[in-house]
Order: C-alpha cells, then sequence, then structure tokens
C-alpha cells in the first residue's frame, strides 16, 4: 500500500510539470544561462576580445585608417603570398582527394578484418601531433634523408636533390597531414550507402565503372564537400608544417603572419593579414555550406 | 543511358548464365589485373600515411650524432639525453601540467555548455552554438597571434593560466560536440521514469543522466588532452623564456639543432598520445555501448 501511495504522490508531484508543455525537459532559461556562463566568459576573454583586438589593430596600429591594408594591396610580393596560400590549399586539397577516396572506399567496402587495418592506418596519422609529422617529413626529404640516399643508392641522381625547404615539399608534408580529414568524413558518406544498391545495379548489367560514376560517387558527394571543406579551411591556416618545411620562396599567409608578429613586430600589419585571412576562410566555409546543404537535396532525389 | 537500355544487357546476362557461360576468360584476366592494380595503389597510399611515422622509431635508435637511414647500431643514448635535459624535462612537465589542468576544465565547462545548449531553453541557440564552435574553423595562426598580443601586455605569455585559458578555449569545441552527441542519443524517458519514482532533478540528472553520458564526456576529455597536449601553433606564440611546452622546444630544435634527441621525443609524444588514445578505446567498450 505505502508503495502506491509514494507513486501515487510523485505522480502528483511530476504530472504538472509535464502537462505544461516540454517544462521537464527543458530546463529554464535561468539555469541554462547560468550552465553556459563559465564558456562565455572563457570564450569571451580568450577568443573573442584577442580576435578582435588583433582585427581592430589593422585599422589603427600605426595610425588611424586602411593603411594596412593599402599597404598589402600595392606590395606584389603580399598579393603573391595569397595567391600562393590559396593555390597551394587547392592543390593539397585535390591530392588529399584523390590519395582520400580509395582509402575511404576500402575502408567501407572490403572486409571487416582487412578495413580495422586500413583504419588503423588512418587514425595513426591522425593521433600523431602535426609537428611530429613535420619532422618525419624533413627526416625523410633532407640533404641526406631516405630519398635522396635511395636515390643514390639506385644511381638515378649524381648528387643529392634540394627537397626540402622548397614548396613542393609544403605540398606533399601538407596533403599527409590533413589526408586523414579527407579520408574520415567521406568513409562516414560511404557506410551509409546500402550496399544492395551496387548490387542491384550490377545486377541491371551496369559495369564496376558505371557503378561508381552513377552510384558511388554521387551519394558519397555529402562526404567529399565535408572533407574538401576541412582541408582546405585547414590548409590555408596552417602554420606548423610550412614554416617547418618550406623555405623562403614558399612563404604563406600563416608563415607571413607569424613573421610579422615576432620578427618585424608590426601587429598592425600582422592584424591586417590576419582580417584578410579570416574573410577568406569564413566566406569559404559559407559558399560551401550551400553547396553541402544542395548536394544533399540533390542525393535525396537521385 | 536511360533504364531501358540496360535492360536487354541484363537479359543477355542472365542468358548467358543460364547456358553455363558465368565469366568468360579474357574478361577474368582483366579483372584480376584491375584488382591488382587496385590493391596495389590501396598499399602505396597505406605506406604513404604510415611509413613516415614508423620511420622516426629506428632513427630514435641510431648510433650516429646526424640522422642517417638506416642506423648503424643501436643505443638509447637518445633516450637518455632527452630524460637526463633539463631543458627539455621541464618543458615536458610544464605541456603535462597544462594538458591536464585543460582537460579538467575543457571538460567541465564543456559538459555543462552542452547539457545547456540539448536541454536549456536558451534564446539564439544556433548564434551561441556557432560561436562555441568557431575556435575550430578560425585558422590557428589567427587565434595565436591575437592571444600572444592580447596577453603579453597583462603577463599572462609564457605562464600557466595564460597557457590554461588559451588552450582550454581551443579544447572545448571538442568537448561540446562529443557531448552534445551523447545526450541527444540519451533516451529522454529514462530521466522521467526516475522523477517518476521520486528521484529529485538532481539526483536524476547524477544517477542517470550523467553514467548514460559518459562515453561522450571521457571522449571529449581524451580530445581535449590531445587537443592541448599535441598543440603546437598557439604554444609557440604564447611560450615564454620560463614556460615554454615540450612543442615549443620542439619547434625551436628542430629548427637549429637536428639532433636524433628530436626523434626519441617525437616517439615519446606519439607514444603518449596512442597509449591515450588507446585507454579510451577500452574504457568505452563496455556491453552497454557495445550493444548500442
Amino acid at each position: 500500500m505505502t508503495a502506491f501511495k509514494s507513486l501515487y504522490r510523485s505522480m502528483r508531484r511530476v504530472l504538472p510539470s509535464i502537462t505544461r508543455a516540454g517544462s521537464w525537459r527543458q530546463y529554464p532559461i535561468g539555469l541554462s544561462l547560468i550552465l553556459i556562463a563559465p564558456l562565455f566568459l572563457l570564450l569571451g576573454f580568450g577568443f573573442v576580445y584577442p580576435v578582435a583586438q588583433l582585427l581592430g589593430q589593422s585599422f589603427f596600429a600605426p595610425e588611424f585608417g586602411l593603411g594596412n591594408y593599402r599597404r598589402l594591396l600595392e606590395t606584389p610580393l603580399y598579393l603573391k603570398v595569397l595567391v600562393r596560400t590559396v593555390t597551394i590549399a587547392a592543390i593539397v586539397m585535390i591530392a588529399a582527394l584523390i590519395l582520400g577516396y580509395p582509402v575511404a572506399l576500402a575502408m567501407a567496402r572490403i572486409r571487416r578484418k582487412l578495413s580495422g587495418l586500413v583504419m588503423a592506418c588512418v587514425l595513426l596519422p591522425l593521433w600523431t601531433s602535426a609537428l611530429v609529422r613535420s619532422y618525419a617529413w624533413i627526416v625523410i626529404l633532407q640533404r641526406r634523408g631516405l630519398v635522396n640516399d635511395l636515390l643514390l643508392g639506385l644511381g638515378a641522381v649524381g648528387e643529392p636533390l634540394k627537397l626540402i625547404y622548397t614548396q613542393s615539399a609544403v605540398i606533399v608534408a601538407m596533403t599527409h597531414v590533413l589526408l586523414p580529414f579527407m579520408i574520415l568524413p567521406i568513409f562516414g558518406a560511404i557506410r551509409m550507402i546500402p550496399p544492395e544498391l551496387e548490387q542491384a545495379a550490377r545486377n541491371l548489367g551496369a559495369g564496376q565503372l558505371s557503378v561508381f560514376i552513377k552510384i558511388l560517387l554521387p551519394l558519397s558527394l555529402p562526404g567529399i564537400s565535408a572533407g574538401c571543406l576541412m582541408t582546405f579551411i585547414l590548409a590555408l591556416g596552417f602554420y606548423v608544417t610550412p614554416a617547418l618545411v618550406g623555405g623562403p620562396g614558399s612563404l604563406l599567409m600563416a608563415t607571413l603572419i607569424g613573421q610579422q608578429t615576432t620578427e618585424t613586430l608590426d601587429w598592425g600589419f600582422a592584424g591586417a593579414l590576419s582580417t584578410v585571412l579570416l574573410c577568406v576562410t569564413l566566406l569559404i566555409v559559407v559558399c560551401f555550406r550551400n553547396v553541402l546543404s544542395n548536394n544533399r537535396g540533390i542525393s535525396n532525389v537521385a | 543511358m536511360s533504364p531501358d537500355l540496360d535492360f536487354p544487357l541484363a537479359a543477355r546476362q542472365v542468358a548467358d548464365e543460364r547456358s553455363g557461360v558465368f565469366v568468360r576468360p579474357r574478361f577474368f584476366l582483366w579483372k584480376l589485373i584491375v584488382s591488382a592494380a587496385a590493391s596495389l595503389l590501396l598499399l602505396l597510399i597505406l605506406l604513404f600515411l604510415v611509413l613516415p611515422i614508423i620511420v622516426i622509431f629506428p632513427m630514435s635508435l641510431g648510433g650516429a650524432n646526424y640522422l642517417e637511414f638506416p642506423p648503424r647500431g643501436l643505443t638509447l643514448r637518445w633516450y637518455e639525453q632527452y630524460l637526463f635535459d633539463p631543458d627539455w624535462r621541464a618543458a615536458t612537465l610544464f605541456s603535462l601540467k597544462i594538458a591536464l589542468a585543460t582537460t579538467l576544465s575543457a571538460t567541465l565547462v564543456g559538459t555543462l555548455a552542452a547539457i545547456a545548449f540539448v536541454r536549456g531553453n536558451l534564446p539564439g541557440k544556433s548564434l551561441l552554438q556557432a560561436i562555441t564552435l568557431s575556435p575550430m574553423i578560425i585558422p590557428h595562426i589567427v587565434i595565436a597571434v591575437a592571444v600572444f598580443i592580447a596577453f603579453s601586455p597583462l603577463n599572462l605569455s609564457g605562464s600557466f593560466f595564460g597557457f590554461l585559458i588559451a588552450h582550454t578555449m581551443l579544447a572545448v569545441p571538442y568537448v561540446v560536440l562529443t557531448v552534445v552527441a551523447a545526450l541527444q542519443r540519451f533516451d529522454i524517458t529514462l530521466e522521467l521514469a526516475a522523477l517518476n519514482c521520486g528521484a529529485g532533478r538532481i539526483r536524476a540528472f547524477l544517477l542517470v543522466v550523467l553514467p548514460n553520458i559518459r562515453v561522450g564526456i571521457t571522449s571529449g576529455a581524451v580530445f581535449a588532452f590531445l587537443a592541448s597536449f599535441d598543440e603546437a601553433t598557439v604554444a609557440f606564440f604564447l611560450s615564454g623564456v620560463e614556460g615554454k611546452t615540450i612543442t615549443r622546444k620542439m619547434f625551436e630544435d628542430i629548427d637549429f639543432n637536428l639532433t636524433p634527441v628530436i626523434a626519441a621525443v617525437s616517439v615519446v609524444l606519439t607514444a603518449i598520445s596512442l597509449i591515450v588514445m588507446g585507454a579510451l578505446q577500452v574504457f568505452n567498450r563496455d556491453p552497454v555501448s557495445a550493444r548500442r
């Protein structure tokens, strides 16, 4: 009897809150604000304030006006750096897509034991510090490094090639560092495609190539777009790898900003460069977002 | 190609199979070549992914003063040098201290915020979420320079608290993402059942909700640890002469004296990352989550 009584009592206590739609599901606004307050204090002081100050300095240091931006636009060197940054990010993105798609496809479609092995090969670099991976590329590409030793040993070249501190070294190392960010979203998309679709297409007489072009590729487009977006924006603002593997001839936006901050101490100009890099990144995120949602619409129809 | 063009082809294949011609021999050979080529391509890409990291290990054991491959003679000299060098030791301890403190603060702050995002009544929720996740999208170089310029006059650069704030800000999005995902998977009627059985809000949260989102919280905590411990860009700018992280020390040494000690440090860093991620996999593989 007492059990019934307590059940009844608790029902009476809880029921009114259920009848008011969603009130037990949803915490009141005051509590929600208290829960989120620490995060916003942190972001306000550690993120919004510093970034706003940096962007502001581009207009106020050394004097008020658009001088920093005029300097950026009027110096061919800086424009070249901007173009080079976007170009290298695009090359890295395409290279990562070409290398990453087969891996993602294999991970989603081969036997379970093997796919675990492939997964491990993708996750190992993802869990290794970008600094360690850039260092590894220095070891491989330096004057007396692995590649040069191999080429000398085979007699393919007479003397060591200059591989490190070049633009191609930056591209190779950045592709390696960012490849997992391309593979994982594509893998996620392909895993969601039911294998029966491919079987049905094969059954209806489609060859492997047309199954790939007509079924796998369009249905994995959301994953491709997400992977491309990730690698492109990460490549745009990457500092560690270009700073270590690149040379004076392969100055990128990130390394230029770093130089202006620590070597020339021109914080106003660093702010202007940061503003440009930030705007380019945000612009691409906004554009790609539209592409992303469009793709989902297309793949639903298909 | 329209479907009605494809159909006769399928019919022809069926006819082929009925007559006992399953695969034409030339076609079979062609398929074998194609699949062998595909496997080879896959193998090469996987080697490209893994080999650069594996190469570091023999490097760290090499006997010579400079980097050579294959190494002549095995030695633990570089690990010894790393362990007994006061600079490296100080940098490692400083990094570990920051990473552990960041893990605690990011997990706490991120979990509270995630609860507010999923269960709370917040005006302009999507805007708040976008701001929370933006440290993941904004180029790290911009954040690094901004934090460096803002924290220098406050004497926060090179200090423990400066790093704690900066790294917590970078790590919090990972915690928010994993805990939000866990809360969205959580069956909310379980909490209602607890409330029905007489538990108070706090008791229901601690005994029913929290154990169910444990996997999300621990994953977030591990990502937060790695986001701080492996972080190099902000650490490069925010480090001072005194407070220097292991990543900043490594950065300097790669630029100035490229000794095999760095290979040993790289192996240690990679091992720590792998151990932490492996521990997460083991810890999260309980019967409840396996069934899901």
